[in-house]
């Protein structure tokens, strides 16, 4: 009974699938399961609208929308009508192809890294071989829509907008690469779901998960790190930073195609999210042994929900970087860690079992961070914390 | 031929033309990662999962965005007066159009000879791992040396040249 | 499905590699002459799947293999080939090629 709650959405599937002739039940299985994602992310992006504005208003000591249903919940209908029904303009000089073409690539990329997450047992789309480079891939294209859209818009401020949010996204998409790369060496596998399957152990009740390892963390930080910024979430939202850029390489997007640009924005965060948890928070697998009763599923959005709350609050609460600051901070900080992380992971596996592993990259992690911080901001003459008062 | 090949295939080839016609170099630019995007789809319907997702992640991800970044930073998007062409576009035009009928009879002369399809070789990630750390590891290591040495050269080359006061 | 001869993917190839190289030799701007080697090598990586797949031994990878390290130098070709460029351009302040030929004569 348990594993049929577990299994329902695959069962459900077969049952669908089974009506129709045998040659062709593989096909009719995939469309079935693309369009379900295609229904449930964007249904999903619906509702973490309301969840960020009311998140990031409370932070900010304010109700956020409050008017529409109760308590706001309605917000995303009264916002999809009011895209989907204004004036879709075009600027006269702007490049009309390129203009139109960049928020459909944007979807288009972005949708496509969901083939391969594992979202519960048994429920991955395509179970690929090199499941994990396919997803960057997928990931390394979106850069590419970002420059059209600031290009194609043939306004300074979206060309500047759209430059910074390229250089942003491809230093920040060498930590990326770098940080996952230590999960692989540690499961020994590209594909996503035998990298899950390595982590859905249990000792002493607890899990496998390989963001309780020395390394796991460290790969997990920087990863969240790497992923803020290739989103463009704050604190990395200067390409689209509202009081300095209007809006920066959307400026010039109105009705349906900002909607696009938007929608496309909080799919890569939940598929970056998925991501993250697939490759260090376990994906499905439950947090403690006697929890495993409790649907795959169940685990695996859970965990994309707390990583959505986790964006809404660093939203909220960090101011926005600077541009040097945030590259400075990605090649003399993030990249030396990660690499320093790899050789952490062939440590640890070469040392084997026991307490001196855990000792060993512990030290090396916590030495090299106290390190790298001591030297960087020894160059810096801050002066004591002030406060000033209003009064 | 399959139906895929030959859609596959014009896509790559208009994507081809369309790089090396265009007037606008940003446009040329475009058309060039639409082509890399076909040859990759190419790669992956022969067979070839990793090259082919190296090529999109490689090629698409970070070469089309080398060369867009170069075209900006030349000032390259301003057509230029005298046209696009050089003034001995028909002497090139001629030599590529020897050089396929060259390459193109050899194929089509060489066809009835060619091997035929053999099944599907099942490439795992860990044959590649295996074979890059075992048979290739000398390539790989100079690989790497190469590229750290064209970083540091293209950082260098490029670099602005401090000259007294700016 | 009618399996795709070989013939097939070489002509493909050919074709891609001449419109590269018509590309490199008529085109006046120098990053476009970049574009065009781009594709002839990709062309070539083409010519070297498109063998190793329909060879009589492709579980031995040497094709795949060529033509993943012709990617990465393909790479760094192009990231130092476009520093150049723009090395060249700071200088002679165009990258019309058909007016950098102090050179000449």
């Amino acid at each position: 009974m348990i594993d049929r709650l577990d299994q329902i959405f695959v069962l459900l599937k077969h049952w669908l699938v089974g009506y129709l002739p045998g040659e062709w039940q593989a096909a009719a299985g995939v469309v079935v399961s693309v369009v379900v994602i295609i229904g449930l992310y964007p249904a999903l992006f619906a509702l973490t609208t309301v969840l960020e504005r009311k998140g990031v208003g409370r932070i900010q000591n304010r109700l956020g929308p409050n008017r529409v249903g109760p308590y706001g919940i309605l917000q995303p209908m009264a916002d999809g009508i009011k895209s989907l029904t204004k004036e879709d303009i075009v600027p006269r000089s702007a490049d009309a192809v390129v203009h139109f073409l960049a928020p459909i690539v944007l979807v288009v990329t972005v949708f496509m890294g969901f083939a391969v997450l594992p979202m519960g047992r048994n429920m991955v789309l395509v179970d690929m071989d090199a499941g994990l480079l396919f997803y960057f891939a997928m990931g390394a294209s979106t850069e590419l829509s970002v420059f059209m859209a600031g290009w194609s818009s043939r306004n300074k401020y979206s060309l500047l907008g759209a430059m910074r949010a390229v250089a942003q996204m491809i230093s920040y998409e060498v930590a990326l690469l770098l940080s996952s790369v230590v999960v692989v060496m540690a499961a020994g596998s590209l594909s996503l779901v035998k990298i899950v399957e390595a982590q859905n152990h249990y000792t002493w009740g607890l899990p496998h998960w390989y963001i309780f390892t020395p390394w796991g963390l460290a790969g997990f930080l920087m990863y969240a790190i790497a992923a803020t910024a290739e989103t463009n979430r704050s604190p990395f939202d200067l390409p689209e930073g509202e009081s300095e850029l209007v809006a920066g390489y959307h400026t010039e997007y109105s009705g349906f195609k900002f909607a696009l640009f938007f929608l496309g924005e909080y799919v890569a965060m939940f598929s970056i999210s998925g991501l993250g948890s697939t490759l260090f928070l376990g994906g499905w697998s439950a947090p403690l042994a006697f929890l495993t009763w409790v649907p795959s599923w169940i685990w695996f959005f859970g965990k994309l929900l707390v990583s959505m709350c986790v964006f809404i609050w660093l939203r909220g609460t960090l101011p926005r970087l600077r541009q040097d600051q945030l590259m400075n901070f990605a090649w003399k900080f993030v990249l030396p860690m990660c690499l320093l992380n790899l050789f952490v992971v062939a440590l640890w596996r070469f040392i084997g079992d026991g307490w001196l592993r855990w000792l060993v990259c512990s030290a090396i992690l916590v030495l090299a961070y106290v390190g790298i911080g001591w030297e960087g901001m020894s160059r810096k003459r801050l002066g004591a914390r002030s406060y000033r008062y209003a009064d | 031929m399959g139906i895929a090949f030959y859609i596959i295939s014009a896509l790559t080839v208009c994507g081809g033309l369309a790089a090396v016609l265009l007037k606008n170099t940003v446009h040329c630019a475009l058309a060039l990662t639409v082509a890399f995007a076909g040859l990759a789809l190419l790669f992956l319907r022969l067979d070839a999962q990793f090259a082919g997702f190296a090529q999109i992640l490689v090629y698409i991800g970070a070469v089309a965005i080398l060369v867009v970044f170069a075209i900006l930073l030349t000032r390259g998007s301003d057509t230029p007066k005298d046209g696009v062409f050089s003034k001995t576009w028909l002497a090139g035009l001629a030599i590529a159009a020897a050089v396929f009928s060259v390459l193109g009879w050899a194929v089509l002369q060489a066809a009835p000879w060619l091997p035929h399809e053999t099944v599907a070789p099942n490439v795992t990630v860990n044959q590649i791992g295996e074979a890059l750390m075992g048979r290739y590891v000398l390539p790989l290591e100079i690989v790497a040396v190469l590229l750290t040495a064209a970083l540091v050269g293209a950082v260098i080359v490029a670099m602005h040249e401090k000259e007294g006061a700016k | 499905m009618i399996a795709t001869p070989l013939a097939g993917y070489l002509l493909v190839a050919a074709l891609v590699f001449a419109i590269g190289l018509a590309g490199a030799l008529t085109r006046r701007n120098a990053i476009l002459v970049l574009i065009g080697i781009e594709l002839m090598l990709n062309a070539a990586n083409l010519n070297l799947i498109a063998f190793w797949r329909y060879g009589p031994h492709p579980e031995a990878m040497t094709g795949m293999m060529f033509a993943i390290f012709s990617i990465a130098v393909a790479a760094a070709e192009a990231a130092v080939g476009l520093g150049l460029v723009i090395s060249i351009y700071r200088h002679a302040k165009t990258t019309d090629l058909d007016q950098i030929n102090r050179m000449k004569g």
